[in-house]
Parts: C-alpha cells; sequence; structure tokens
C-alpha cells in the first residue's frame, strides 16, 4: 500500500497542470491550450491579456482554494474522527461570508482590503470552534451536523439579511456571489490577498499531522502516547478558519470540497489520517479547478456558479456516507 | 526498575470527589490488579497514575518525577496507557494500528526504523495477532480487537503498562489469553496494572491487589488477605464465598447484602 501513495500524488499533480491548461484555455475568447501555454509565457497581444489577467488568476485561484477545502476537510476529519466532517458541513463558509459581507457592505472597507479575509477569517473562526465544541469529544453524526446545518442556516439568512440592508443599492446582486461563489472576474489581486492566508494555514494543518495519527486511536489513547491534544485541536481548527475565512473573501462560499476530496483518496493511502492530508489537498484542488472549467462550459445565460456544481457532486456523497453509517445514527438517543 | 508512587492523592472530577488521600506504591515486575465497586475511582486512579488527570492533591511520581508534569513523548515512552473499550476510527490495517505504539520514540508508522519494526512484531506475537496483521481493525471481533490495541500497548516498549478492563466483554478464552500477556510482560520486569471486575480470575493472575472503595484505597496486598468475605461485603455489599482450590481461589458473590 505505501507505495501507492506516490503515484497518487504524482498522479493527482499531472491531472492538476493538465487541467490548469484547460482552464487557461477555456473562456469566452477562443484560445487553444497550445496558444495558452504560449501567451502565458511570451506576449502575444490581446491573447496574452485575456490569458495573463483573466484566466490564470481564475486558474491559481481555484487551485489554492481547492487545496485548502481538501487539506483542511482531510484536518478536520482527522481530528472528530468523522467522515462527514468539513468546513462545508459546519457552516464555517456561510459564517465567514456573513463577516466578510459585514464589514463590506457597510461601507467599512474597500473589496481589496486585508480586513475582509480578516473579517471572514473571523466568522470561520466562530463557527468551526463552535462545533469542535459543542461536538466535543464524543462527536456523532447527527450533533456534527445539526450543529453545522443551524449554523449555516443563520449565518446564510445574516448574509442575505446584511446585503439587503445594505445602503448600496447594487449589493442585492451579489447575494448569489457569497452564498454561491464564483471564480469569475478575479484578478491576480485576489490571488495575492488570498495567497499568504493560504499558505499560513496550509503550515497549521501540516503541523498537526503527526498527532493525527495517534489521534486515530482516540484521544485518551494519543495523549498517553504523548500527544498534546489541545494544541491539535487548536492548530486544526485555526488553519481551518484561516483557510476557510481567506477563501470565501476572495472566492464566495463554496462547498462539499473538503468533504470529498479525502473520501477519494484514503483508500489509496491506507486510511492513515496523516497521510491523506496532502493527496487530500491536491484532489480538492483537481476537483474545483474542474469545477470552475466546467461551470464556463455549461451553456447558460449567466455563468453557472461554482458552489452549485459542487453541492451537485458533493451532497449525493454526503448522503451516501450518512447511509454507510446509518448504526451509528440509531445508536445516537434522541 | 521502576517505582510509581501515589502520595496522599485527590483527585476532582467536576464537584464530585473521585479519589481521596490514596497512598498506593507499585514496583517492577509486579502484576496488580485493581477492583472496586462501580466508581470506586478505578479508572480515575489508573488515569492519575498515567499522568492524564492532573492531581487536586498529592503526588503521582515515577521513579521520583511526578508524571503529569513528565514532557508528552518522555511520559509515553514510559508509561503506557490502555484505555476502557477503546476503538479505532479509521480502518487501519492492524499492523498500522499496532505501529502507532512506535510514536513516541519519534518513528514514523509508515516508515519504521529495525528496531521500530522488530516492537511491532515482538507486540503482535505477544498478543497473538499475527494472523489478521494486514486485515482492517475496524472489521475485526471484540475479542481480535482487543488484543490489536493490547499490542499498540505493548509496542510502546514502555516499563510500565497500565490497562483500562482490558478483558472486558472477552470470552473465557481471551479473557485468559490477554491475562497471560499481561502475567508475562510482568514476569519479564514490566510494572503492570490492570483494572478488573472478575474476583476469581485477578485473585488467581495477580501478585497484589488494590482495593478501591468510594474513592478511598481499602487494601493493598496479596489476594488471600483482600478477598475475604469481611472485606468483600464491606467494600461490595456482598455475601461472598470464598474457597481455596487447586488452581487458585475462588471468589463467588452469592447474594447482595442490604444496603447499610
Amino acid at each position: 500500500m505505501p507505495a501507492s501513495r506516490p503515484s497518487l500524488i504524482t498522479g493527482l499533480a499531472i491531472l492538476l497542470v493538465g487541467l490548469s491548461l484547460a482552464s487557461l484555455a477555456i473562456g469566452p475568447a477562443p484560445i487553444s491550450a497550445l496558444a495558452a501555454a504560449k501567451a502565458l509565457v511570451s506576449d502575444q497581444g490581446s491573447a496574452s491579456v485575456v490569458v495573463r489577467e483573466i484566466r490564470l488568476p481564475r486558474t491559481i485561484l481555484a487551485i489554492l482554494v481547492g487545496w485548502i477545502f481538501g487539506l483542511t476537510g482531510a484536518g478536520l476529519q482527522g481530528l472528530l474522527r468523522n467522515p462527514l466532517a468539513d468546513t462545508a458541513v459546519f457552516g464555517a463558509p456561510q459564517a465567514a461570508a456573513l463577516g466578510a459581507v459585514l464589514v463590506l457592505y457597510f461601507g467599512l472597507v474597500g473589496a481589496l482590503s486585508w480586513a475582509l479575509p480578516l473579517a471572514a477569517i473571523a466568522g470561520a473562526l466562530l463557527s468551526i470552534g463552535l462545533v469542535v465544541a459543542v461536538a466535543g469529544r464524543s462527536a456523532t453524526v447527527v450533533v456534527l451536523v445539526l450543529a453545522g446545518l443551524a449554523i449555516g442556516s443563520l449565518a446564510g439568512a445574516g448574509t442575505s439579511l446584511a446585503i439587503s440592508l445594505s445602503p448600496n443599492p447594487f449589493a442585492v446582486t451579489e447575494i448569489v456571489f457569497w452564498l454561491l461563489g464564483s471564480f469569475e472576474d478575479r484578478s491576480i489581486a485576489h490571488v495575492w490577498l488570498a495567497l499568504p492566508f493560504i499558505l499560513a494555514a496550509s503550515v497549521l494543518v501540516l503541523a498537526a499531522a503527526p498527532s493525527l495519527r495517534a489521534l486515530a486511536l482516540g484521544e485518551e489513547t494519543a495523549r498517553s502516547l504523548g500527544v498534546d491534544v489541545r494544541r491539535l485541536r487548536l492548530l486544526i481548527v485555526a488553519g481551518a478558519a484561516v483557510g476557510t475565512g481567506a477563501s470565501v473573501a476572495v472566492a464566495g462560499s463554496i462547498g462539499f470540497v473538503g468533504l470529498v476530496a479525502p473520501h477519494l483518496v484514503r483508500p489509496f493511502v491506507g486510511y492513515d489520517p496523516a497521510r491523506t492530508l496532502v493527496p487530500a489537498g491536491l484532489a480538492g484542488a483537481v476537483l474545483l479547478l474542474a469545477a470552475d472549467c466546467a461551470v464556463r462550459l455549461i451553456p447558460s445565460g449567466t455563468e453557472v456558479r461554482i458552489g452549485v456544481l459542487t453541492a451537485i457532486l458533493g451532497v449525493p456523497l454526503f448522503l451516501w456516507v450518512i447511509a454507510r453509517r446509518k448504526a451509528e445514527l440509531a445508536e445516537t438517543p434522541a | 526498575m521502576k517505582r510509581l508512587a501515589a502520595r496522599a492523592l485527590s483527585v476532582d472530577l467536576g464537584r464530585r470527589r473521585a479519589l481521596s488521600g490514596v497512598d498506593l506504591a507499585l514496583e517492577s515486575g509486579r502484576f496488580t490488579v485493581i477492583v472496586g465497586p462501580n466508581g470506586a475511582g478505578k479508572t480515575t486512579l489508573l488515569r492519575s497514575l498515567a499522568g492524564l488527570i492532573p492531581p487536586g492533591g498529592g503526588t503521582v511520581a515515577l521513579d521520583g518525577a511526578p508524571v503529569h508534569r513528565m514532557r508528552g513523548p518522555d511520559r509515553a515512552r514510559a508509561i503506557a496507557y490502555l484505555p476502557q473499550s477503546g476503538g479505532v476510527a479509521w480502518p487501519l490495517a492492524v499492523r498500522q494500528v499496532v505501529a502507532l505504539g512506535c510514536l513516541p520514540h519519534g518513528e514514523r508508522p509508515d516508515a519504521l526504523s529495525e528496531a521500530g519494526r522488530r516492537a511491532v512484531a515482538d507486540a503482535m506475537a505477544a498478543a497473538d495477532v499475527q494472523d489478521f496483521a494486514d486485515r482492517p481493525a475496524t472489521e475485526l471481533s471484540g475479542g481480535e480487537r482487543a488484543r490489536v490495541l493490547l499490542a499498540r500497548a505493548l509496542a510502546t516498549k514502555a516499563p510500565v503498562l497500565l490497562a483500562d478492563e482490558p478483558v472486558a466483554a472477552l470470552d473465557p478464552r481471551h479473557e485468559l489469553m490477554v491475562l497471560e500477556v499481561l502475567r508475562a510482560q510482568a514476569r519479564a520486569g514490566a510494572l503492570v496494572v490492570a483494572i478488573m471486575h472478575n474476583l476469581t480470575l485477578a485473585a488467581r493472575f495477580a501478585d497484589e491487589i488494590v482495593l478501591l472503595d468510594r474513592g478511598r484505597l481499602r487494601a493493598h496486598a496479596p489476594p488471600v488477605e483482600v478477598f475475604t468475605p469481611d472485606q468483600l461485603a464491606a467494600s461490595f455489599g456482598i455475601r461472598a464465598h470464598v474457597s481455596q482450590e487447586e488452581g487458585g481461589l475462588v471468589v463467588v458473590a452469592e447474594s447482595p447484602l442490604p444496603q447499610a
């Protein structure tokens, strides 16, 4: 089994490169993949402008956001020893969006201010911290999902309310962006805004890797093996909040990538929660980039929001996992 | 030679006083069994000895060093702890689960050193789990899983082994097998402590019995001295029949005594 992990990572990386090329080539202006690659590295006039300033930021953002969602999803699943854990299930993207919307639409800051990701991170931290605290050490599926559902719904409603009450009359059209997410019209400035936070979040989650392994045997055993469980929880919750907040601040709430990605790679890494992290991040990047290519290909008046697509992919998987863990659900006292 | 000692140990769980004034000294090469009625503080005592909960009063020290202040990895290399009815969260292969015991030695379970591989192989042989080394740990029967988790604890190579009800929910054959492993560890020089409810088996396997009742230490002595009808009546509230037979002591609970 260990031999399959490097080939899995290589395979995902190759897939990611291929999808990146496709992502640079797909769009209203017809540019072939080869021409797109050429336009990226050398000056090809208008093609270069399109590829470098419109499609490149979008591609990079989809990779970054997908990576951090996959990574934090795997981290949270390991922390709570529950395959249903994910920032999206915890309502974190909606809460992050609420944080961002509150500072943005009341004219406190501009759309490219550092305050935007910080407010989104605060929102995400609140929701993830709340769910992890409520779920505590004996996180049953029911408690996790219900707590997340409640927080997500509340934050989603809060976002709509805040935008509706905004003094800016055009703000209402942006509810869709904040609730369903999009990589449309993102600039390289958005990449610079999110990148430092996403790197920091990756460091936090990856630092927790060795301890996650011991946690597979439960908190008591992990502590008896010398793991500082409080530090571990802090690292992952902080990493998940920072990563989600930064992502949502530039791309709106996009759900379910973090739920799906770890499931796809887990069988290939022998179910070891530490070895799941990096492949899950890569799988998340592949998924989100593929979804972003797909929304540009679906013929429609306005671009289909990417959160719609990730939900269509993610919710059936979510239900499938619940169905497989029905025994656990039945045992939970009502 | 290790010496694990509690002095005037008191522990509060929430508002409830779980242990009060426990003085206890344990040494290498002995298999000690902790018995006592439900809620007597057995698990709390074991977790305190393992350094997993800080004492409210008094101290727990391993060779003079307070265990709850030891650095995590140092403590983990010195004391192996096997919690009650532990589970495995992911379908990890049995060999991987056992290899987690090498974590305190700075080993990576997927790339063990020679010493680590030997520790895992020895532990799997001692707990007799080699036959299903490559099966997912989540698909094992209760008895198999208990032995895998025991092997995990053995793989830490710690000179102190603390096990919370290691034979709960095991059939008689597996019960005996696990107890034999624990006794063998003690004979090989480890300091072994286990919590048990089966008094006859405790009497047959243990070198010393620790009797706890309502958070206090009632007795710490060889089984014959602890398992007397009077002591069992006072602590467990039962009328018990105790007899000495060929294989050792037999303790049979006959009827509950009216609550005093």
